[in-house]
């Protein structure tokens, strides 16, 4: 067995699953609150994608040095993507929140079509080239042969953001209400949760997240256009489901391994079944575990 | 004296049915009062009128808290009415189960934490403003959280001593960092309580918090809310199926039946009260 290219395709797929899992940590904390599956979500991933190229394009004219651009175009991807998903939710999903689940599930649907169709007549249908933000580091070079810089950098920032995530999680007020909502939205009103203000900090952390993502599957791929959200959204969808959805450590979890099936079966089968592979493990988890890798079975409430 | 909960002609309908029928019920400052009833007379749709759960139909639900101010709490949503200073606990229990022990305690300190909270809440303020300080705000604590600002640090510390606190009222500091789904049945009803009393009421409601409990476990349960009511100076309106315990804690009973309040009065008055005889125990048949 070549060794070499096992850990190829494993850092491979290491740096595809760290970038779903990002973008399923979206989709599973919508979840675990709302009971919500934000079809809109790729979308606000696609967007934070945009809003970094215009802002990086913008910031190279003027001049500013490689890093700083960076920074500052993954900043402005971020706020702008966090305003569409606060904005998303409250137009779309809370006006729906006493309906039955279907409505807003349709609604999701919908905030989809509209958020591409207007991303394609505002900006172009074309292929747009998407310059690499992180500069090459000298530093890097002495593992270059396994993993570009890019990829160490989305390694690194996939890791740190996540561990942030948790942390938040656990520790922080928001992120204590966030729990308490999740598991008895009603009781949490009762013990004087603002379940509004809840929910919006959900999407707002879950948007933020996807437009990291974005900037960093951007980096890597080289080029975007309007339709990038769906399949990536469906790709983290799937990692979601696969880890269980509502779960975060599963989102993490399926993320890597949905990256890692692919990866694996691109480099030793075909690369035409790369999608193939990820929604064959996606059947044969939920046949064996229908609540997903860390997913708990619903207990019948009383 | 004022009464602290005075709800005047509550009506609730559900579609055609008529759940509660112009309620006149009053909790009067220090007074442990009980709701009693028939399974189905709408004890717990009163309990969810008041709160904010349901929006009633009909009728005013008005508080007078012992600081001074008057609210009327129809419409309200129920971390509105818990912030003015009611809370409540269910008939079957709903803790945070994966939470721990004093972290649900810690959650009902919500609403009296949170940097910037004044500006957030107050609805005269312009949306743009409440919209940007909420961001700020909440920008501010993810900072805060995770580089464990000074003024984080202590804010959380009071909140994590005033949670103790709370729990060695009802006697639960040895299990606070249990997680609230292995306590025992017992000692989970009195989680509920502190829970609820972390938010600082002035009243609490008790919707059977009797219920499923052995004769020991009712009998500390008596105490404990007779301590809240005398250590802590909250009112208590509780629902209870358990005739001993309230007949002996409450000094004033409300009876219900079919959404109607059939009688009310001191524990001795209701026990010969013919109406509510009748409406346990049906009618006699020779009469």
């Amino acid at each position: 067995m070549d060794w070499g290219y096992f850990k190829e395709l494993l850092m491979g797929g290491v740096v595809k699953g760290s970038i779903y899992a990002l973008i399923a940590l979206g989709y599973t904390m919508v979840y675990g609150i709302i009971e919500l599956i934000n079809f809109a979500h790729g979308e606000i991933y696609m967007i934070g994608a945009f809003t970094a190229l215009i802002a990086a394009g913008v910031l190279t004219v003027a001049g500013f040095p490689a890093w700083s651009i960076l920074i500052l175009a993954s900043a402005a991807a971020v706020v702008w993507s966090a305003s569409y998903g606060y904005t998303v939710e409250k137009i779309a999903y809370r006006p729906l929140r006493g309906a039955p689940r279907l409505s807003p599930l349709i609604s999701a649907l919908g905030m989809s079509i509209f958020l591409q169709n207007y991303v394609l007549l505002a900006q172009t249908s074309n292929f747009m080239p998407f310059k690499n933000l992180f500069p090459e580091e000298g530093f890097l070079e002495n593992i270059s042969e396994v993993l570009s810089a890019t990829e160490v950098i989305i390694i690194f920032t996939s890791a740190v953001v996540m561990i942030l995530l948790s942390l938040f999680i656990k520790y922080s007020t928001t992120g204590k209400a966030m729990r308490a909502t999740a598991q008895d939205r009603n009781m949490a009103m009762l013990v004087g949760v603002n379940v509004d203000k809840v929910i919006s900090a959900t999407f707002i952390i879950g948007s933020s997240l996807a437009a990291v993502g974005a900037v960093l599957i951007a980096s890597n791929m080289g080029q975007i256009n309007f339709f990038i959200g769906f399949i990536v959204g469906l790709k983290a969808f799937t990692a979601a489901v696969l880890g269980g959805i509502g779960s975060i450590p599963g989102a993490m979890l399926g993320g890597l391994v949905l990256g890692c099936t692919e990866s694996f079966g691109t480099g030793y089968v075909s690369s035409d079944y790369e999608d193939v592979f990820a929604f064959t493990l996606l059947v044969l988890i939920l046949i064996f575990r229908p609540a997903g890798l860390l997913g708990k079975s619903d207990i019948q409430k009383v | 004296m004022k009464p602290i909960l005075d709800v005047k002609n509550l009506t609730m309908d559900f579609g055609g049915l008529r759940a509660l029928d112009s309620l006149d019920i009053d909790v009067r400052p220090g007074e442990i009062a009980a709701l009693i009833g028939p399974n189905g007379a709408g004890k717990t749709t009163f309990f969810n009128c008041v709160t904010g759960m349901y929006n009633p139909t009909q009728g005013d639900v008005l508080v007078n808290s012992p600081s001074g101010y008057s609210t009327r709490l129809n419409g309200l949503k129920p971390n509105k009415v818990t912030e003015r200073g009611l809370a409540r606990t269910f008939q079957n229990i709903r803790l945070f189960q994966n939470m721990t022990v004093l972290e649900n305690v810690m959650i009902g300190r919500h609403c009296h934490s949170g940097a910037g909270h004044e500006i957030i809440m107050d609805p005269d303020n312009s949306p743009v403003k409440r919209m940007a300080a909420s961001a700020f705000f909440g920008g501010m604590e993810i900072a805060a959280t995770l580089l464990k600002g000074k003024r984080f640090k202590e804010r959380e510390q009071e909140t994590v001593q005033y949670s103790y606190k709370v729990l060695e009222k009802v006697g639960l500091e040895k299990f606070a960092n249990n997680f609230a789904k292995n306590l025992p049945y017992g000692l989970q009803r009195r989680l509920e309580i502190a829970r609820a009393m972390a938010t600082e009421p002035f009243l609490l409601l008790l919707d059977e918090p009797a219920a499923g409990m052995n004769p020991q476990e009712t009998k500390e349960l008596d105490d404990l809310i007779q301590r809240i009511r005398d250590k802590e100076g909250i009112s208590i309106l509780l629902i209870e199926h358990d005739m001993r315990l309230v007949m002996s804690i409450s000094q004033r009973i409300f009876v219900m039946d079919y959404g109607k309040k059939i009688a009310q009065g001191t524990p001795g008055e209701i026990r010969t009260n013919d109406a509510v005889i009748k409406a346990y125990l049906g009618e006699d048949i020779d009469a």
